[in-house]
């Protein structure tokens, strides 16, 4: 059968927007539903408060305190490299096979799942460095699981940064040092931060790599060689275990406001980027 | 890949405390011939070039980079404020120096408002963003930013190209003001502004420098035939 | 001088990348070969017994399970995923893509935990409703794999939809194409490399998620025959018994690994020859 364009289009006007319906109600759904059923869990006490009995019942305290830390850690140690990273790729060299070279390594970097950045923290710093499951060896892996992130989006913001700026600099006698770190950093900061902050919300929601580098202890982490659990790792216990799935609901309502947060810094620093080009 | 021959056979002399006009059509070579003065052109692209840049006596690429910069600054055609304040515009290039000095550097940053015309329009704002203000006070914030590293010749490319008549006076009265602290070199294609305010002329055709002289020289009594054409309008 | 060293100093921090990649693949590699070597290639990834304690390790189910999830995940993704890009970028309001395209890139972010508890709780049941079984199975692990990996696909194949110049579509307008065709026979193609990146990125979310997986692919220990059988992923190989493994067993696991992250490294190299723009 043959059907004159304006009618097919009509049919895929539908078929699209079914399926983009459905889609969207599936997405929206997990999100109320997970509101749904954790809101009431969440109390001053559930966030304060010290586990008891194995998270079965008391606060979720140290869980907080373990994520906040672990993932400021992972972006305190790729924040640098990545920079620089992509200082090096835009600002010294041209297209090269060395430029190809470091592009490689960062892209192979993206596309190594999480459970073998798991299983090379746990070889590297838990066993052979020595440090066990702690929060510095979970930091570690981390960062370098965000590594790539922070390189391709400080390359873009880098890159963003008019040519021009760099020439007014130099002629007014900077070194390139100097230009880098006065005129092109801080005009590059808004999307820097942006990468920063989604390796950060990348470090909050992963659990594997957590649960074999950080381990899963629930005491309260008192340095940064002490073994701790982070929310997601104790959502997944709690749910895994079924210890108790009213407190799972909880733990992951708070995991999506947390993600929710960083998701919506990133939006505004990003908003202010692209106002600060017109 | 792509070699192209942009200036040859080029040899002037500019003397101190004068302005020296570089004139001539589009792509003759005369915006290379600053970015090779103040080695800005380095920082482009692969390029060679042969024979010597002197300042004073030096030959340029013998000098530090950044020296060499801040003897010989370069306004661009389109002003190209940093983003920030119109004090932190100014006291830039004096910091890279490590003049930290609060109260010294308000007073060169006044010194060099003064030197361009323009405190008196923005004494009340200095901490307010450079990108806000007009096209002409953003090219007169330029060559106060430049006069704040104390240079010794000023180069500008076509600074009045996307000016207004007012602001454009406004910039050659300053270059005349100017005259008996720095040394000048214009490039422009406006020949008009090139009789105005010049000592000395160049014109440039395909990177070549075809006749150098006295600027009533030569826009009366040109030497060379294509001088004459470009200056009366036939060519360019 | 100090320029210099700076440079030098750069240089340095940007190969650490590469150094890790290789540093990465060294340590699995150290770890994994010396038992694959001594259980025999051939029956490490075509053995279908995988009993640690017996000295049997053969992970062919696993390996069948993850390229079978993966596969059934992508499908799901990039239909559902593109359909909404396309939605989005051709046919939706202006303002509705405004409000919901970082509401989708946020819902990237979730932890692939709570999408994994949202199949234990919602999809297992309502399957064992349905079709009958355990629940937990091939089919599960990949509507929830595909599930997940929409925001993914959606923002960026979205991304590249709208980085077609307009004028394309205008000159395709204008020759008096509807939208639709305008829409798959001059913006689908020129945004291709892009969508097809997507596809990719989606396909190595699904491949290396663990937890997720976990939570509700059952991990029998089986050959899956069907998509209502339980079936165990590499990647949840490695997690389920790294706990407790030691010796041979944990080697074991590392070589899981190894072949896991071969796997991904063929994947990706042929995805990157498709993908590669046409000349």
């Amino acid at each position: 059968m043959i059907l004159r364009p304006l009618a097919w289009q009509r049919i895929v006007w539908f078929a699209l927007a079914a399926m983009t319906l459905f889609t969207l109600v599936v997405l929206f759904f997990i999100i109320g539903f997970i509101t749904s059923k954790g809101a009431h869990v969440i109390t001053l006490k559930f966030l304060f408060g010290m586990p008891e009995r194995m998270g079965k019942e008391g606060g979720i305290l140290p869980t907080i305190i373990a994520t906040i830390y672990i993932s400021l850690l992972a972006i305190a140690i790729a924040t640098p490299i990545g920079v620089g990273s992509a200082v090096y790729l835009c600002e010294y060299t041209r297209e090269s096979p060395i430029t190809r070279v470091i592009r490689f390594g960062a892209d192979a970097l993206a596309g190594v799942p999480s459970i073998i950045f798991g299983l090379f923290g746990f070889i590297l710093f838990v066993i052979r460095l020595r440090m066990g499951w702690s929060l510095l060896a979970g930091g570690l892996t981390l960062a370098f699981m965000i590594l790539p992130t922070i390189i391709r989006t400080s390359e873009e913001a880098i890159r963003a940064v008019p040519y021009n700026l760099r020439e007014v600099s130099y002629s007014l006698g900077g070194a390139k040092s100097q230009t880098i770190v006065r005129v092109v950093l801080p005009n590059a900061l808004p999307g820097i931060l942006t990468g920063v902050i989604l390796g950060m919300g990348r470090s909050v929601a992963e659990t594997a790599v957590v649960i074999f580098t950080a381990g899963s202890s629930l005491l309260m982490p008192k340095s940064l060689f002490d073994p701790a659990r982070t929310m997601a790792v104790h959502f997944y216990i709690l749910a895994r275990e079924g210890l108790s799935m009213e407190r799972a609901y909880g733990t992951a309502l708070l995991l999506i406001i947390a993600i929710l947060l960083i998701n919506v810094v990133a939006y505004l620093l990003m908003y202010r980027l692209t106002r600060k080009m017109r | 890949m792509g070699k192209r021959l942009i200036l040859r056979g080029v040899n002037l002399d500019i003397e101190a405390n004068t302005i020296v006009s570089v004139i001539g059509p589009a792509h003759s070579g005369k915006t290379t011939l600053l970015r090779v003065i103040n080695r800005l052109i380095e920082t482009q692209r692969e390029f060679m070039r042969s024979g010597d840049v002197l300042l004073d006596d030096a030959e340029v690429r013998r000098l530090d980079i950044d020296v060499l910069r801040r003897r010989v600054g370069l306004i661009f055609a389109t002003p190209v404020p940093l983003p920030g304040t119109i004090f932190d515009n100014i006291a830039y290039g004096p910091r890279l120096q490590h003049h930290h000095r609060r109260q010294q550097l308000a007073d060169l940053v006044e010194h060099s408002l003064r030197s361009a015309f323009l405190w008196d329009e923005v004494k009340d704002r200095l901490s307010t963003s450079a990108l806000r203000l007009s096209g002409g006070q953003q090219q007169r914030l330029c060559i106060a930013r430049t006069i704040a590293v104390d240079p010794e010749v000023i180069m500008m490319d076509e600074p009045t190209s996307g000016l207004d008549p007012i602001s454009t006076a406004q910039i050659e009265t300053a270059m005349r003001e100017l005259k008996k602290q720095y040394t000048w070199v214009l490039v422009t294609n406006n020949t008009k502004q090139a009789a105005r305010v010049s000592d000395k002329v160049a014109f440039f055709l395909s990177g070549e420098l075809i006749e150098m002289g006295e600027a009533a020289q030569i826009f009366t009594k040109p030497k060379d035939p294509r001088t004459d054409d470009y200056v009366s309008g036939r060519i360019g | 001088m100090r320029e210099k060293l700076i440079e030098k100093g750069l240089l340095l921090v940007a190969f650490s990348a590469v150094a890790m990649i290789f540093l990465i693949a060294y340590l699995i590699f150290r770890e994994g070969v010396p038992l694959v070597a001594k259980v025999g290639v051939w029956d490490f990834i075509a053995s279908t017994r995988w009993a640690p304690s017996k000295g049997s390790f053969g992970i062919l189910p696993m390996i069948v399970g993850s390229l079978e999830v993966t596969l059934l995940a992508v499908i799901i993704g990039a239909t559902l995923g593109l359909s909404c890009a396309m939605f989005l970028a051709e046919f939706a309001p202006r303002w509705s893509v405004r409000i919901l395209k970082p509401m989708i890139e946020l819902l990237a972010g979730i932890p692939s935990v709570v999408y994994g508890f949202i199949g234990v709780v919602v999809l297992i049941p309502f399957i064992r409703r349905t079709f009958g079984g355990p629940g937990f199975s091939v089919l599960a692990a990949a509507i929830i794999l595909g599930i997940m990996i929409l925001p993914t696909v959606i923002a960026i194949s979205l991304d590249a939809l709208n980085a077609v110049p307009p004028l394309y579509k205008e000159g395709s307008l204008a020759l008096g194409a509807t939208r639709w065709q305008t829409l798959h026979r001059v913006v689908l193609p020129a945004a291709r490399s892009g969508i097809i990146a997507a596809f990719i990125l989606g396909m190595g979310r699904a491949i290396g998620e663990t937890m997720a997986v976990i939570m509700v692919a059952g991990n029998a220990l089986t050959m899956p025959t069907s998509l209502l059988q339980p079936v165990r992923t590499l990647t949840s190989n490695i997690a389920l018994e790294m706990g407790y493994a030691s010796g041979d067993h944990q080697a074991a696991l590392f070589a899981t690994g190894m072949v896991l992250f071969v796997i991904i490294a063929i994947l990706n190299t042929i995805a990157l020859v498709i993908a590669r723009p046409r000349t």
